[in-house]
């Protein structure tokens, strides 16, 4: 039991730069952009994140600046493809190639070094009064670290943002059919400018969480492929924060369980369990498209440049 | 939009195969061989140096390490040295091999096992340069290869663990299943066993040389199975700091990594280049150099176990050093019988030393040791 309780606790670690890059991808496809730059953007998020960590000691100040340089990473992908109507899949592959190597430019001297102690005390797991005393569900999920706490609240956010307010209403219709959203008088580049802006200041937080809390230092592709995971999650989740949620965790589990089971009597490889995430997302791509719901189908306007003209 | 899609897909398949099949090879080693051949002749000259480094140099391991030796040569001799880093294992490192030859390095170090066949390709088509490969087993008659014994060292950190640990078990964070991470977790496990009998060496396979959150999440691992004391075999700090978070002690691999973990970390075994590099450049000045096999032991310097912290145990200090002592003097070696197996059957009968022959084609575990090799 304490085994499991343990692992289902690192799960929830694991899985959170995927919550924040996952959420961040989410609200980028909602307003019908496919910025597939998601790596790129977590590497910008973390290493720059930690390079203002190291230098004003501050966890606010790091956050900021990890979800500045995300934003400034989806602002080329935003005016290439908003403004300048570029294909968005081969902006969003640029996106990523750019970022990996800003990254590693940016990083090289930080490589070896240490996050301060002032911001790992912060990042410290701390007991959520009264949640963190339930038996079994405190220990999984409220004794974490404020990064944790802070993936919760976003995704319940985001969640109640989408479906419960007029301008997340008016986002999925952006995202659904620009044309008639447009002829409601929806201000589609704003709409389209914001989220893609804003889901890269989460990306960007998603890579922060990697190099100032959960490694804490920073490595050059500290990201590993995990943005590619957030892409594929973001198809799992059926662009439903609160499904996001549940994934995220999920495949964070799946990332580390080879650990767990080396060494009991269960032998199954290394690589077929990295492998896992990928098989697991395809197979929920077959049944989504299977049952035909519209409740789970990919905005409608994804991927497609808007031009006001050609309506 | 189902072509949208698919091509994400596509995309996500491409990916997944891009960023899981850029892993570093396995190092394999073969037994040095001493051949007698006519020297490759170096009329005294100037040298230039040069260094291919798999990693970035301040990854606070491997790269670190080989680097300080460089660092090492040039104030000790004087010579210019060139280096390049994070180079890839491919067919990257011929050209970079070539480029450093067109700047005028006349004596190169390539300091990863994956750069050997490349390496041995350059020397053929440049036989007035030297080449020297680290961890490999090719060699030509301008090119070496060196190693160190570095099971030596990881017996004396094993004392220092078996010393500290209270929960008697210890966690190995392990990076692949060939012969040389196998004889460090042996010789290691001997080494706890020797002061504490009773204690187990749980491994944990990682698949890395270097990636951190991977490392350090293996470690965790082990923490939650009960270890209080967390070694390694990888380049990065990941699984110091995660026996540093979890309030319980590590030893570190590579350099000495105290700053990283200052609250865990007891000591680790490590390389010390600078003294072999400044010995074979000073060969190459002198026209001596000539090639050979080279695996150095804690007795020439090559390797070595760094200072104990105060966090160490305070008996492990006098226990480490009359080891130590004893092992360089050859008195005692690591692998002699009676050796057991995992099953309790004897593998290396009372008395028997294990030639270096059986060492670097180790494959199994010796008692005490929990974990697979697969």
């Amino acid at each position: 039991m304490e085994l499991v309780t343990s692992f289902l606790a690192a799960a929830i670690v694991a899985g959170t730069p995927l919550l924040f890059a996952t959420l961040g991808e989410i609200i980028t496809e909602r307003a019908g952009n496919l910025n597939l730059g998601v790596e790129g953007m977590m590497l910008m998020g973390a290493v720059i994140g930690f390079q203002m960590g190291l230098v004003t000691g501050s966890p606010i100040m790091a956050l900021l600046a990890a979800m500045l340089a995300g934003a400034l990473g989806a602002s080329i992908f935003a005016v290439l493809t908003i403004s300048l109507r570029a294909n968005q899949v081969v902006s969003g592959l640029a996106l990523t190639i750019f970022g990996t190597g800003f990254s590693g430019f940016v990083g090289k001297e930080l490589v070896g070094q240490v996050a301060p102690d002032s911001i790992k005390m912060f990042f410290k797991p701390f007991s959520l009064p009264g949640l963190g005393n339930i038996p079994f569900l405190g220990k999984v999920f409220f004794n974490q670290d404020l990064f944790v706490y802070l993936g919760y609240l976003t995704a319940v956010i985001l969640g109640i943002y989408l479906y419960k307010t007029r301008k997340g209403l008016n986002l999925r219709a952006v995202g659904e059919n620009p044309g008639a959203a447009d002829a409601a008088s929806i201000n589609i580049n704003l709409y389209k400018y914001v989220h893609v802006l804003l889901g890269g200041a989460l990306c960007g937080l998603g890579g922060a969480y990697l190099s100032l809390v959960y490694v804490p230092a920073w490595q050059e592709n500290i990201t590993a492929g995990r943005g590619w995971i957030a892409v594929a999650l973001v198809i799992f989740a059926t662009w439903n924060p609160y499904k996001a949620l549940f994934g995220s965790y999920l495949f964070g589990g799946l990332d580390i369980i080879g650990f767990r089971i080396q060494g009991t009597d269960i032998q199954v490889s290394q690589y077929f369990i990295d492998m896992l995430p990928y098989l697991v997302t395809i197979i929920v791509l077959v049944m989504v498209s299977l049952r035909k719901s519209k409740r789970n189908a990919p905005p409608r306007g994804l991927g497609v440049p808007y031009f006001r003209e050609e309506r | 939009m189902k072509k949208t899609i698919s091509l994400i897909f596509v995309l996500l398949l491409v990916m997944a195969i891009l960023v899981t099949g850029c892993s570093k090879p396995e190092p394999k080693q073969e037994v040095p061989k001493e051949e007698p051949k006519e020297g490759a002749k170096t009329p005294e000259k100037k040298v230039k140096v040069g260094f291919i480094y798999v990693g970035p140099i301040g990854d606070g391991g491997w790269t670190y390490a080989h680097n300080e030796g460089r660092k090492y040569i040039e104030e000790k001799l004087g010579v210019e040295t060139i280096f390049k880093e994070s180079v890839p294992e491919n067919q990257e490192s011929e050209k970079v091999l070539n480029d450093m030859i067109d700047q005028g390095a006349n004596v190169i170090f390539t300091t990863s096992f994956g750069f050997m066949d490349y390496t041995e390709k350059v020397a053929k088509q440049h036989p007035d340069v030297i080449f020297l490969h680290c961890s490999g087993y090719k060699k030509l008659d301008n090119m070496s290869n060196y190693f160190g014994r570095m099971y030596e060292p990881r017996y004396l950190s094993g004392i220092v663990a078996g010393l500290k640990t209270k929960s008697d078990t210890i966690g190995y964070v392990a990076a692949y299943e060939i012969p040389e991470v196998i004889r460090g977790i042996n010789a290691f496990t001997l080494g706890v066993r020797s002061v504490n009998p009773d204690a187990v060496v749980k491994v944990k396979w990682t698949h890395t040389w270097y990636d951190p959150a991977k490392e350090k999440e293996a470690a965790k691992a082990l923490l939650a199975e009960g270890a209080d004391v967390i070694a390694q075999h990888q380049d990065t700090p990941g699984p110091q700091q995660a026996a540093e978070e979890k309030g319980v002690w590590s030893i570190g691999y590579n350099t000495d990594m105290k700053e990283m973990a200052p609250k865990a970390y007891m000591t680790a075994p490590i390389w010390n280049w600078g003294p072999y590099y400044e010995k074979q450049v000073k060969a190459v000045m002198d026209g001596t150099w000539k090639s050979e096999s080279y695996w150095g032991s804690m007795k020439d310097g090559v390797v070595e176990l760094a200072p104990l912290t105060d966090v160490a145990p305070p008996e492990a200090k006098e226990a480490v050093e009359k080891a130590k002592a004893d092992i360089i003097a050859g008195k005692q070696k690591i692998f002699v019988g009676p050796l057991k197996d995992q099953t309790g059957a004897v593998k290396v009968a009372d008395g028997v030393v294990m030639t270096d022959e059986e060492l670097l084609s180790m494959d199994w575990f010796v008692e005490g040791v929990e974990g697979k090799i697969k």
